[in-house]
């Protein structure tokens, strides 16, 4: 009995997002048929109680289901990120959907299943879960990403998200296989008890982790897997894509870390090569590719491809100041990243979407507020003091240059340099160009309004005071590292 | 009142705030909001001149929180000689330009004048912080409010300059991140302390090599951009050509002050050992900087592109009055950043006075403006002269003793240096003779108005403080004199401790 208590309780933030699915479903079947607003804001209830769960649950370890979940400040920290990810995607979506005339109740019964697949992943002690929670996930945005389907770019994004995330999950799958074949288990602490016996140099599992790795390069979009991003975050609908920027990444960063902690420590040096040559590249790629983007929602794309090299820095720097900087920066990121999505669909010109970076010009003069809140999360993005996305690379750089990795800070202030020009080009157009033909309109929304509010104080809130969410991260990370 | 300096930084940003209240119809509101802002912040940082004690070397008004307490962050505030000038010039030129802008800034005055006060608390943090997180934040964030100036309120090719002016800065200063994140682990890994205090780091002496050089060069290159010192000046000329004139002032007077403040708080104290042996190279920059701005300022055709250049040849003596390393060239050095972003400033503020006039600012659209405003004219006389070096006026006293200072250390660069002097001299007089002197060229320069009641209230404390310090300059050096005589000291013995240390670790 009291088994299936702590199994009960080391899922209970899954359990609730999972009923609160299961509500909707029923809530949608029932009138008003013609409305659906109502349902994200019961979506969005029952995120606000998967939070509350959390925090009254923060401090807990339990290990469920044979050792197959856990339940640590460690997943509960990424519960808070998803949580907050997945209630800022609800907020921004309604209106949106409405304006679009996509409004359905199941765009935000799939969110919420995206979101539990997410939480699954950040309690998955074992190959095999951290897998269904990949595949929870990832069939609810594949869905999502194609849900404006009188769209050919919709089409193509859904398609090409299917396609190469199958082939991913394929390597992820394969990879699993090797590993449980080299070591006869797939728990992540028993492979780490392998990995330190000497089994870290059995080709069998050199390959499995190599294919491991394919896996979650896909679902963290870091170069060289990332060939998927920009067609995906132009075609889907722009709250899921701010959901697969922020939830998905967190989710799968969540699982990657917890491998390489828990099992992979003991062969860090080499494994450490590898992502180091991930960070450079994804940075680099990802910034330089940047800088000829003029859709917003491409330019954001492979501008996330340079954050998860950002992140990069901070897992192959490692220790407590590295890794928590990797948590710290997934939540200042998921504000930034949800907060500049959430001013971009707003825009619209005759009823179409206005995504470009010319359809910014003149916003700032048209609409003060938006404009100052659409600045401050580009400088949250370039890093610029005092907001968090500074703080965020503060800690990252520094876990860097505490390591001996120099190079690597080198680079990767470097690259925010070039970055810079970039998300500086958006103020630009925002404050000092005036819009050729018709100017875009912004649709007005209270819901919207929330998110970025949200949004906003989270970016000023972690930029000024980091220090109480900064202990929590490291808080989360320091029982992986005895 | 123990929160002054807190007092002084912040007064601003929350007339900001006031003003982003304010209801956007009313122009006149805002305008006054602001100045008031301005005056009572300056009012505010008086009371540091004349409680200054100019006898104690370390810092005064001291203000110290933990912030974050974890890394060793610091809400940690002060003041000593060699910030005060500086903190006093920010907040003195703020109201004048204020007053400068008052027509020239046509449109969305609400918003120029929420920038320009975030601006100024970011200016007067850069100089007060004492703890290096602190101050790299303000470091970084007062980019922004000069980037939205000059992109905004500046000239046909602004963003051009804007996106320039931001992106040197910026990386520069990105590798001075990486710097201070590694000064801060060395220093915990060698004393068990994990701070950002920059008195406490002041006090490690780092071992003599290439950590210290790298670290020293890191420092240097934010500072060198800031400077700008010759070859990393070209974002300038483009900054202050398109900025509008309260962006010229403002750059100019203080911003630039910034790269020579932080050689002198941060690369001195921090790396002497690496100080002492780049000291030619800076000395060789700094001449270079000095006869190349001169030169570069002869051939000008446009009056703000000669006061432009013309910065990075007085700012070289800055420089090489810091490297001097001797009491008379540091605070020959200091007085000069002062008396810099005094006749700079007036400068160009007249350059501006006249844009407003004939919008142009072309020396070749001008001549003959004595017999139509001679006022005007005498001001701008007097201001150049200033700029050039007469005795009897501010810029002679900080040249000369960044001279002597020089003199004593390396004789060449002291002797090639003059020779700037004398170049200035060509370049503004040349400048000054075709705009003011000769007959009336062009018809349209017959009706211009003589000063304004307004632009005399700008130019008139400038000018007395130019006389002021021409003529009694001690008034103003003996504030800096204690902490020089330290920060000498300080960088002296520390320099011998390192050379022990090397010594002793084969």
């Amino acid at each position: 009995m009291t088994d299936v208590l702590a199994g009960l309780v080391a899922i209970a933030p899954a359990l609730v997002l999972t009923v609160t699915g299961f509500v909707l479903m029923a809530l949608d079947l029932l009138p008003p048929r013609g409305r659906h607003e109502h349902l994200g804001f019961v979506g969005l209830a029952g995120v606000v109680v998967a939070l509350v769960t959390t925090v009254l649950l923060w401090g807990s370890d339990v290990s469920a289901f044979r050792g197959m979940v856990v339940l640590d400040n460690f997943a509960l920290f990424f519960n808070l990120v998803i949580g907050y990810a997945t209630g800022l995607v609800l907020l921004l979506s309604m209106d949106y959907l409405r304006r679009r005339g996509q409004e359905s109740g199941e765009f935000y019964i799939l969110v919420l299943f995206a979101a539990v697949g997410m939480v699954i992943m950040a309690s998955a002690n074992d190959l095999i879960v951290i897998f269904l929670g990949l595949e929870t996930m990832s069939l609810s945005l594949y869905v999502l990403a194609g849900f404006f389907r009188s769209r050919i770019e919709a089409g193509e994004a859904s398609m090409k998200y299917f396609l190469l995330g199958a082939f991913a999950s394929g390597f992820f799958v394969y990879g699993i296989a090797l590993i449980y074949g080299a070591t006869g288990s797939t728990n992540l602490d028993k492979l780490g008890v392998a990995v330190a016996a000497g089994a870290g140099r059995d080709p069998l599992l050199l390959i499995g982790f190599g294919l491991l790795v394919v896996g979650f390069g896909f679902k963290i979009s870091s170069v060289p897997f990332h060939m998927w991003t920009a067609d995906v975050y132009e075609g889907a609908p722009t709250s899921v894509t701010a959901l697969i920027a922020t939830g998905s990444k967190a989710a799968a960063f969540a699982a990657f870390l917890r491998l390489l902690l828990a099992s992979l420590r003991p062969v860090q040096a080499d494994w450490a090569l590898l992502l180091w040559g991930m960070a450079v590249l994804s940075m680099t790629v990802g910034n330089v590719v940047a800088l000829a983007q003029q859709n917003l929602k491409r330019m954001l794309a492979f501008s996330s491809i340079a954050h998860v090299g950002y992140m990069l820095i901070g897992v192959v720097a490692g220790g407590a100041l590295g890794n928590a900087g990797v948590l710290f920066y997934l939540l200042v990121y998921t504000f930034t990243t949800a907060g500049a999505f959430g001013v971009i669909l707003l825009l619209e010109r005759g009823g179409e979407e206005a995504v470009r970076l010319e359809d910014t010009a003149g916003l700032a003069n048209r609409h003060p507020l938006l404009g100052l809140a659409l600045t401050i999360f580009l400088l949250s993005l370039i890093g610029i003091p005092p907001t968090a996305g500074f703080v965020g690379k503060f800690y990252l750089f520094g876990a860097a240059v505490r390591s001996g990795y120099y190079w690597l800070a080198v680079i990767g202030v470097l690259n925010s340099a070039v970055a810079a020009y970039y998300y500086l080009r958006v103020i630009v157009s925002m404050y000092m160009r005036e819009p050729e033909g018709t100017p875009t309109s912004v649709v007005p929304s209270f819901a919207g309004a929330l998110a970025l509010v949200v949004a906003l104080w989270g970016v000023v809130q972690l930029g000024l005071l980091p220090a109480p969410l900064f202990d929590l991260a490291q808080s989360a990370v320091l029982p992986l590292l005895r | 009142m123990t929160h002054v300096l807190s007092l002084v930084t912040f007064v601003p940003t929350l007339g900001a705030a006031v003003i982003f209240l304010l209801p956007r119809r009313s122009d006149t509101l805002v305008k006054v909001t602001t100045l008031v802002t301005s005056v009572v912040t300056f009012a505010l940082s008086l009371p540091l001149y004349t409680r200054f004690d100019p006898a104690a070397a370390d810092y005064q008004f001291v203000e110290q929180a933990p912030w974050m307490p974890t890394f060793g962050v610091s809400y940690h505030l002060g003041v000593d000689g060699i910030s005060l000038l500086l903190v006093l010039l920010t907040t003195f030129l703020m109201p004048l330009t204020l007053l400068a802008s008052w027509d020239s800034i046509e449109r969305r005055w609400k918003e120029f004048a929420i920038t320009m006060l975030l601006l100024e608390t970011g200016m007067l943090g850069v100089f007060l912080a004492l703890d290096l997180f602190l101050f790299y934040i303000f470091w970084e964030a007062m980019l922004i409010p000069m980037y939205l100036i000059i992109g905004i309120w500046g000239g046909p090719n602004r963003v051009y300059a804007a996106i320039k002016f931001i992106l040197y800065t910026l990386t520069g200063s990105l590798l001075m991140l990486v710097a201070i994140l590694a000064l801060y682990f060395l220093h915990g890994a060698a004393t068990g302390t994990y701070t950002f205090d920059l008195p406490v780091l002041a006090r490690y002496v780092l071992p003599a090599g290439r950590a210290q050089d790298l670290l020293f060069l890191a420092f240097a290159l934010a500072f060198a951009v800031k400077v700008p010192m010759w070859p990393f000046h070209t974002w300038l000329p483009d900054a202050h050509v398109e900025a509008p004139t309260p962006g010229s002032v403002i750059l100019a007077g203080v911003l630039l002050k910034m790269g020579t403040y932080g050689f002198l708080r941060f690369c001195l104290p921090l790396f002497p050992q690496a100080t002492l042996a780049f000291a030619p190279w800076m000395f060789t920059l700094a001449v270079i900087g000095i006869l190349y701005g001169a030169w570069v300022s002869t051939v000008q055709t446009d009056i703000k592109k000669l006061v432009a250049y013309s910065s990075v040849s007085h700012l070289g003596f800055v420089v090489l009055g810091l490297f001097t390393l001797n009491p008379q060239g540091l605070v020959g050095g200091i007085i000069q950043m002062v008396n810099h972003g005094l006749s700079t400033g007036a400068l160009f503020l007249i350059v501006g006075m006249l844009y407003e006039r004939r919008h142009t600012r072309l020396i070749a659209d001008y001549g003959g403006l004595w017999t139509v405003v001679p006022a005007m004219s005498a001001l701008f006389l007097i201001v150049c002269l200033s700029s050039l070096g007469l005795p009897g006026l501010n810029g002679f006293v900080g040249e000369f003793l960044i001279l002597v200072g020089a003199f004593q250390v390396h004789r060449l660069a002291a002797v090639l240096a003059t020779a700037g002097i004398i170049f200035a001299a060509v370049y503004l007089l040349w400048m000054y003779q075709r705009v003011v002197f000769g007959p009336v060229t062009r018809e349209e320069n017959r009706r211009l108005a003589d000063l304004s009641a307004r632009e005399w209230v700008i130019l008139a404390p400038v000018l007395a403080l130019i006389f002021w310090i021409g003529v009694y300059p001690v008034a103003f050096t003996s504030k800096t004199e204690a902490s020089v005589q330290a920060l000498i000291t300080q960088v002296q013995t520390k320099a011998a401790a390192t050379a022990a240390l090397a010594s002793r670790t084969p």
